[in-house]
């Protein structure tokens, strides 16, 4: 029998980026707000002995524990859906923090094509290019960029973003917070080239900051020290903006703000006489596997993507959408990425060793509708970019095409190679089609007994040519920086679950301005219940060929208004 | 108590150093040598030391170049696994190969705990062979696959060359490796269960593991590793040195090597 414990004034599904903007935000505003983790506590001081591959970029210490949860996953509906047993293709986040702990910082906002895509494409090509014969669903967001960009200068300014103005992303209402990070000459080298070519090359804008900033919030985020442990780690100078060093403080230092650890929400409860609203969530302990209910008068759900999904689907809310007949909004338009690169091979060695996670140079000329669509099979692209994130030698062996991948010759080519290459990549877009989708598991089940997530996903025709256009430029560009030998990325196969691509999954809970196409509304709020909010990149209506965080980081300060004008007026914010 | 015990060991090393032929000389070349014994041993500066001596004759004491073994308590299969691992990484005229990086070591601590036990991968039934894009289905631990392995690497040898994998020259060593990696050799169970490839796969990423990990792990000794690659292993910051235009030769540093 669950324990009741007593209402609070917003309860948060997780404690992440999301979470704790929207506990930071509510919590200021005099709310009571309790955010239940079911990771652990932790924080910079837990990051001191961090410098090891081994650990956090191999095994993965920081990220989900996959025997407990993890999801299925087929490439079509006529394969069995089999547990993805082991992290690979996307590494989850668990613990306080989540994915905002170990994520690099590469920090760009959507453009404004993004929000519009399906009005801007059918204005400018005619309905045709909206390719829905061949299954893709292209969706106006029902926001635009307009709309969205005071959020996106409020969550730039909470992490104090390092970098420079974009000639080709959407208009800003003021410069980045801090100038950009240091032009190495590995970046210059890249400058150069894809200037040369007409491209318009930037700094990429870095949660890694360039100075200590101290954010609107009285919080002090540090100077990055280029160490080159970012990606997958924690970073031990809290230079790398995170929600433990920033949201999470914020919203503890109240007063009005409880976090839970070792609390794993199981679902949702809907309120027995009023099916338009929720009255809290019922969680389990995972040391003691005691079961609680958490009475709250607005549930806001920040887990990740998939789970945010899977806390919809079990409690009941919504209706799951069905290939076949195209029914039903909650689990469609699943998207992913692809990522069309080249590496180059050089004579001269450089200090890839060096770096920090958004040190890096990108263009968006081949992103977004930026370039023209009219002869192209595909419609986006994607941010091409070189990075120094810090290579390390554990799962860094280039080598070049037909080099065997052990012995000798191995050995040999991946010691030369490991400061003799560059990579310079297209971060893809993928856009959402009828046969790719989130369900629920009918055999796996999670360590409380709750159904898996099952993922049906694959690459489709628009993605490889897309693949293929972003690692043709992405060549050329090694190509003018002087490589004595480019090696293009192969043509793109069936997506698979095994290898590392990225953890940037979307959809799912998508967001719109019609129930009948979408989850929430443009306030995150659920269609079906007035007092429960769905944040994350599970609302994304497609996926865009940038990091996701950015728009993330907006869409729920956005939602955090929401939350707080409905915890003082209710009612459904469409309407007002 | 403890030089008894130490004795017994020295005494099974012993009989072990004859069945496998090399007291009598009957294996060439160091890296056998290296796989459990001190490795400084075939650089020929350890005969006349009497420590040195101990360690050649097998004695776990605990060194970097002899800290004994957690998993693999029979010496062949070690042997076998050492002798794989050399072949993946070996030694040549840039450095030392996976033997005397470690690596083995650090593999038999691994299979020892939490990477061997899968303890952080989803292990619940019911398991079924499944596509490529579905990855790793068995429901072996990696200890058990490793075993398995192990077990069928000499299988194939004997099988192919009439003798035990770790006695096969290099070149028949590849040979037998590469039926594994292309998914080619037997193991002796339903594709289900295990497929060579998953097992080559795992020896491959466990070697450059342990010949890149921190040395806290026991593979890449004395960085040996890192110095090879001209990787500066754990350094606090680089703030003064990202922008230069040479390239930076820094001598290489652990995680825990410049602390008490």
């Amino acid at each position: 029998m669950a324990k009741e414990l007593d209402k609070v004034d917003v309860l948060t599904v997780g404690v992440g980026w999301t979470g704790g903007i929207i506990a930071a935000e509510a919590a200021k505003e005099g709310l009571k707000v309790v955010g239940l983790e079911r990771g652990k506590e932790r924080g910079t001081e837990d990051y001191q002995n961090i410098h090891d591959e081994y650990k956090y970029a191999i095994r993965y210490e920081l990220m989900q524990d996959v025997s407990k949860e993890t999801l299925t996953f087929r490439n079509s509906p006529d394969q069995r859906a089999l547990p993805m047993r082991q992290l690979g293709s996307f590494l989850l986040g668990e613990n306080l923090g989540g994915a905002g702990t170990h994520w690099n910082g590469q920090t760009w906002r959507f453009l404004p094509y993004d929000f519009e895509i399906r009005s801007m494409t059918e204005e400018k090509y005619g309905e045709d290019k909206l390719m829905e014969d061949d299954g893709y669903r292209l969706q106006d967001w029902g926001i635009t960029y307009d709309e969205l960009e005071p959020y996106f200068d409020r969550f730039e300014k909470t992490c104090g973003l390092s970098g420079e103005e974009n000639p080709l992303g959407g208009k800003r209402s003021d410069a980045y917070p801090t100038p950009p990070m240091i032009k190495t000459p590995i970046l210059k080298k890249f400058e150069k080239a894809s200037s040369g070519l007409g491209y318009s090359p930037i700094m990429m804008p870095s949660a890694n900051l360039s100075e200590a900033f101290e954010n609107p919030d009285g919080q002090k985020i540090q100077a990055c020290q280029y160490c080159a442990f970012c990606e997958r780690f924690g970073c031990e100078y809290g230079a790398k903006s995170s929600p433990e060093i920033t949201v999470i403080p914020t919203a503890r230092e109240t007063g009005n703000f409880e976090v839970r650890t070792h609390a794993n929400v199981v679902e949702i409860l809907t309120d027995e006489d009023d099916d338009s609203r929720v009255t809290g969530v019922k969680y389990v302990d995972t040391r003691t596997r005691e079961e609680f209910i958490q009475p709250a008068d607005v549930v806001v759900l920040n887990s990740y993507v998939f789970n945010n999904y899977k806390l919809l689907r079990v409690s009941d809310i919504g209706k799951q959408y069905d290939p076949e007949t195209e029914e039903g909004t909650l689990g469609r338009s699943y998207c992913y990425q692809i990522f069309g690169g080249a590496t180059g091979f050089f004579d001269e060695q450089f200090n890839t060793f060096m770096g920090a996670g958004a040190l890096g140079m990108a263009f968006d000329d081949h992103n977004g509708d930026n370039f023209d669509h009219s002869d192209l099979d595909f419609l986006h692209g994607g941010n091409i970019s070189v990075t120094q994130t810090g290579s390390r030698p554990i799962a860094n062996n280039p080598l070049r095409p037909d080099t065997p991948s052990w012995g000798s010759e191995f050995k040999k080519e991946s010691i030369e190679n490991y400061t003799r290459t560059l990579s310079v990549s297209g971060q893809g877009a993928t856009l959402p089609h009828k046969d790719n989708y989130i369900d629920l598991d009918e055999t796996y089940k999670d360590d409380y007994g709750v159904p898996l997530v099952k993922l049906t996903y694959n690459f489709k025709n628009q993605d490889r040519a897309r693949h293929q256009h972003l690692a043709e430029r992405s060549a050329e560009v090694l190509e003018e920086m002087g490589a004595k030998e480019v090696s293009k990325a192969a043509e793109l196969g069936d997506y698979s679950i095994v290898p590392y691509q990225s953890t940037h999954n979307t959809g799912g809970t998508i967001m719109g301005d019609d129930p009948e196409k979408s989850v929430v509304n443009n306030w995150l709020q659920h269609w079906d219940r007035d007092n429960l909010f769905v944040v994350g990149a599970g609302n994304f209506v497609h996926n865009s060929g940038y990091n996701p965080t950015g728009t993330v980081g907006a869409l729920a300060y956005r939602c955090a208004e929401g939350v707080i004008r409905f915890a003082k007026e209710g009612g459904r914010l469409e309407d007002k | 108590m403890a030089q008894k015990g130490s004795d017994d060991k020295q005494f099974s090393r012993r009989d072990f150093l004859k069945t496998t032929g090399v007291a009598t000389g009957g294996i060439i070349g160091g890296s056998l040598l290296g796989g459990f014994v001190g490795y400084n041993l075939d650089d020929g500066d350890t005969a006349s030391d009497t420590s040195g001596e101990n360690k050649g004759e097998g004695a776990a004491d605990g060194s970097a170049e002899n800290p004994g073994r957690i998993f693999f308590h029979n010496d062949a299969q070690f042997e076998t696994i050492s002798q794989a691992m050399e072949r993946i990484y070996p030694e040549d005229d840039m450095g030392p190969g996976a033997i005397k990086l470690g690596a083995p070591y650090f593999l038999d601590m691994q299979l020892a705990g939490a990477y061997g036990n899968n303890s952080k991968e989803y292990m619940k039934g019911p398991f079924y062979e499944g596509e490529p894009t579905q990855g790793y289905q068995s429901r072996l631990t990696r200890a058990e696959l490793f075993t398995l392995g192990i077990e069928r690497l000499d299988a194939e040898a004997n099988e192919a060359f009439d003798d035990d994998f770790s006695k096969l020259d290099g070149e028949d060593m590849d040979e037998v490796l590469t039926k594994f990696q292309k998914g080619e050799a037997d193991m002796g169970v339903p594709p289900a269960t295990a497929k060579s490839e998953d097992f080559f796969n795992l020896l491959r990423s466990a070697t450059i593991e342990g010949v890149y990990c921190d040395p806290m792990y026991r593979g890449n000794r004395g960085m040996e590793g890192w110095k090879m690659k001209q990787f500066p292993g754990h350094q606090h910051q680089y703030i003064d040195k990202i922008d230069s235009g040479e390239f930076e030769d820094i001598k290489p540093q652990s995680l825990y090597g410049g602390k008490s």
